[in-house]
């Protein structure tokens, strides 16, 4: 509960400021936790609607979705898969130092998590590059002449639609996992304070669960 | 269980709790006076009072395009405007009424303002995002409102492709604005959700809150979950106007009508969003103004939560004639008519709160009785149309107009204007004049009567919606549709004359004027800064409990 101050490290950080309006820290950090799910529970839905779209699409052109997805990199988007994943245990590990105020280790962490997710944008950026050479474009654009199949526009324009937000969402977290790796830096986390290291994590999370979707939607099944 | 600091110093006995420093508490209005101080305030109270300016704007942006329709539809011809202007006019009409005023206004200025002086709290959970929600709202209607100066856009509210994707006027940036008012919704849901779980005082435990806090709780859950749904159907369709993906265009494999799936499951529970905070204001309108507890509380409460959550499984009764299989038409009707069984629990608990209750007719009490009215008749032509039969005749007449019109505006309007009127004492501690409240709250009832009853008639006569032109024989239920929409307009003018003149040299208000038992009733009004002044008030009894309603005192006699 309120926790004894004195039994902390030498040094370590102070608790964070409670704002007004809250009755306690921990009141202030439940709320914190709460709202950050409610948010990742809008990503899901907002990505439901590509899965819709996806899964209708689908039921509509089982052979154009099948050719479409033989086209695509397996070795890359495996690589890729296991990349995110790693990333996202560099994620986890930076909390469970966050909550020991070990600061410098949150920021080797993150700053691991930030390159394996530099990689994986790479790895995806060469994917889209070879997309973009043999002509895998969304809509009127699409002129990939291994595939001629009535739906195979549709295939790739949902490819690079969900890739596309996914990889948006990728770059938003590096963004938000950046500016908390300064926070650690300046050694500002500790058991009482480490909220944000938490809730940058579970965005870092929903970024990898989105892809462990997409991965086996768009490239095994 | 931790007592505020300021009441640790008052002793155990101290009934009125002295204040440690006993100086005047300045309210909320006058706690800072500069622009900045009200532009960047992070007090839920102001935010609120913010959303209240803009929503009415929007209001009356909406309202001028609603007049301009009907005055166009006063002749079988062309009256005052072109074929062209008339597909804008209703189109912004639609846009501007539902992602500007309807969506944002309950919760946007009611919710923010009373959420936490019904929870006992200080503020919302997050009042940063609280503010970024008022601003996220206006840059998108921003976005929006260039988007109609430049070009307009003639799809209907319902952006329906392939003709959304196809119309030379103005789609994406228009479409990109209702995009961005939906992080503005989202930021408020949330915010209002964690406000509920984590801000209630010591005390006001899940079944002790009021029930607008339960309806507000049921709509937040809709705005987070139905919300980003939109958002992304939306992007799509910005993405075909400018990218074109084909994704919804028929002739190269795409399919029109999973755009309408998408666009429902959204769109039909943002009805509940508008309509859902209309049954909390009533409930406690209802209960303050009959003087008597509120009938089956938990019954109320729950039947929030249920019109919520089958509002999520109703969206297919909007396309009945899609070409949607029979199966998935009688699926989506009976989880259709599910609403109507759980909105009729609450119309029941409201009749059965009033019955024998020492019914107190002030204007609060007047809009709860057009309330009632709307939400029974719209709702019963509701189950109508969710007789998947019934709809094929009636689909895209004038009666689906007129329906919606009676449910979603009749009863959110009538909630909205009995909610300026139950709070306006506390929001801006001024009484406004009783008289000129009833004279316009008739007016306003009789207006949206006179405006919709005709639309039922022309529905049934087979009227298609959004025609231009229509038949001679239309022209004399058309006229009295045109002429009850001026009446209501009136009766919105006088409203706000007399509002506003209360607003300046309205007599003031005492803390309770009345005499409610509402949680929100328990501190000053207009209330502090902070809300509280000194220890928080405790909560011992129901937020509706009114004992003996015949022995109740009449409240500020003569």
């Amino acid at each position: 509960m309120q926790s004894n101050p004195t039994a902390d490290a030498v040094g370590a950080p102070p608790p964070p400021k409670l704002a007004m309006h809250f009755a306690s820290l921990e009141v202030q950090h439940h709320a914190a936790r709460l709202g950050m799910w409610l948010f990742l529970a809008t990503e899901i839905l907002l990505f439901a609607g590509l899965f819709t779209l996806y899964a209708g699409y689908r039921f509509l052109f089982p052979e154009a979705w099948a050719a479409g997805s033989r086209s695509l990199d397996l070795t890359m988007g495996t690589i890729n898969t296991i990349v995110l994943i790693t990333s996202s245990f560099t994620a986890a590990m930076a909390v469970h130092y966050a909550k020991e105020a070990k600061n410098k280790m949150v920021v080797l962490m993150f700053v691991l998590t930030l390159a394996m997710a530099g990689a994986f944008l790479v790895i995806k950026g060469f994917e889209y590059s070879h997309k973009l050479h043999v002509g895998a474009l969304p809509g009127f654009r699409y002129h990939y002449d291994a595939i001629q199949l009535p739906g195979a526009p549709l295939f790739f324009t949902v490819y690079w639609l969900s890739t596309g937000l996914h990889a948006f969402h990728v770059i938003v977290g590096m963004c938000v996992l950046a500016w908390i790796t300064t926070k650690a830096a300046k050694n500002q986390f500790s058991y009482h304070n480490y909220t944000a290291v938490e809730l940058g994590s579970m965005y870092w999370h929903l970024v990898d669960l989105v892809w462990i979707f997409l991965f086996p939607m768009l490239y095994l099944v | 269980m931790s007592p505020s600091p300021s009441s640790i110093a008052a002793e155990p006995g101290a009934v009125p709790a002295p204040d440690s420093h006993h100086e005047h508490h300045p309210s909320y209005l006058i706690d800072g006076t500069t622009v900045k101080s009200w532009l960047l305030s992070l007090d839920h109270k102001r935010i609120g009072l913010m959303y209240l300016f803009w929503v009415l704007l929007f209001f009356l942006v909406g309202g001028i395009y609603a007049l301009v329709v009907r005055l166009e539809l006063l002749t079988p011809g062309p009256t005052i405007i072109d074929a062209m202007t008339y597909n804008r006019a209703f189109t912004m009409h639609g846009v501007v009424m539902i992602f500007l005023f309807m969506i944002p206004a309950i919760p946007g200025v009611f919710g923010n303002f009373m959420l936490p002086l019904m929870l006992g709290a200080k503020d919302v959970a997050f009042p940063r995002l609280n503010l970024a929600s008022l601003y996220i709202l206006l840059t998108g209607a921003i976005i929006a409102i260039w988007g109609m100066i430049n070009g307009g856009m003639d799809t209907g509210w319902t952006f329906y492709t392939p003709y959304s994707t196809q119309t030379t006027t103005t789609v994406a940036p228009i479409l990109f604005g209702a995009f961005i008012i939906g992080f503005s919704s989202i930021a408020t849901g949330i915010n209002f959700i964690v406000t509920t779980h984590t801000m209630r005082a010591p005390g006001i435990t899940w079944f002790k809150m009021p029930l607008f806090v339960w309806a507000m709780y049921a709509t937040s859950c809709i705005q987070v979950l139905a919300t980003p749904v939109l958002g992304l159907v939306l992007l799509l369709v910005v993405g075909e106007n400018l990218f074109n993906f084909g994704i919804f265009d028929p002739s190269r494999g795409g399919d029109p009508v999973l755009f309408q799936h998408l666009f429902w499951f959204y769109s039909h529970p943002a009805v509940y969003i508008m309509v859902l905070p209309a049954f909390g204001v009533m409930s406690e309108v209802v209960s303050a103004f009959s003087r008597k507890n509120i009938f089956g509380y938990r019954a109320i409460a729950f039947s929030s939560l249920g019109i919520a959550f089958v509002g999520f499984f109703a969206w297919g009764h909007h396309m009945f004639v899609s070409g949607q299989s029979t199966f998935d038409a009688g699926v989506f009707a009976v989880l259709t008519m599910l609403v109507g069984v759980f909105t009729a629990i609450k119309v029941f608990n409201w009749v059965g709160t009033v019955y024998k209750g020492a019914v107190d007719f002030k204007t609060p009490f007047a809009y709860f009785c057009g309330f009632l009215y709307f939400t029974v008749f719209g709702g019963m032509t509701g189950v109508a149309f969710g007789t998947a039969s019934l709809d094929v005749p009636w689909h895209d007449t004038y009666f689906v107009v007129a329906h919606f019109h009676f449910i979603m505006v009749g009863a959110t309007i009538m909630a909205f204007m009995a909610a300026l009127h139950y709070w306006f004492p506390k929001m801006f501690g001024k009484m406004y004049h009783e008289g000129w409240g009833l004279v316009s709250a008739a007016l306003i009832i009789l207006g949206f009567n006179a405006t919709f009853i005709p639309q039922f008639l022309l529905g049934n006569m087979g009227m298609p919606r959004r025609y231009y032109e229509y038949p001679e024989r239309f022209q004399n239920l058309n006229v009295a549709s045109t002429a009850g929409a001026s009446l209501l307009a009136f009766g919105f003018v006088i409203a706000a004359v007399y509002l506003t003149y209360a607003l300046i040299y309205g007599r003031r208000a005492s803390a309770n004027p009345w005499r409610s038992r509402g949680y929100e009733w328990l501190t000053e009004s207009p209330p502090p800064t902070h809300n509280f002044v000194g220890p928080q008030p405790t909560y011992d009894e129901e937020p509706h409990f009114y004992v003996e309603p015949k022995k109740a005192e009449v409240p500020d006699a003569v």
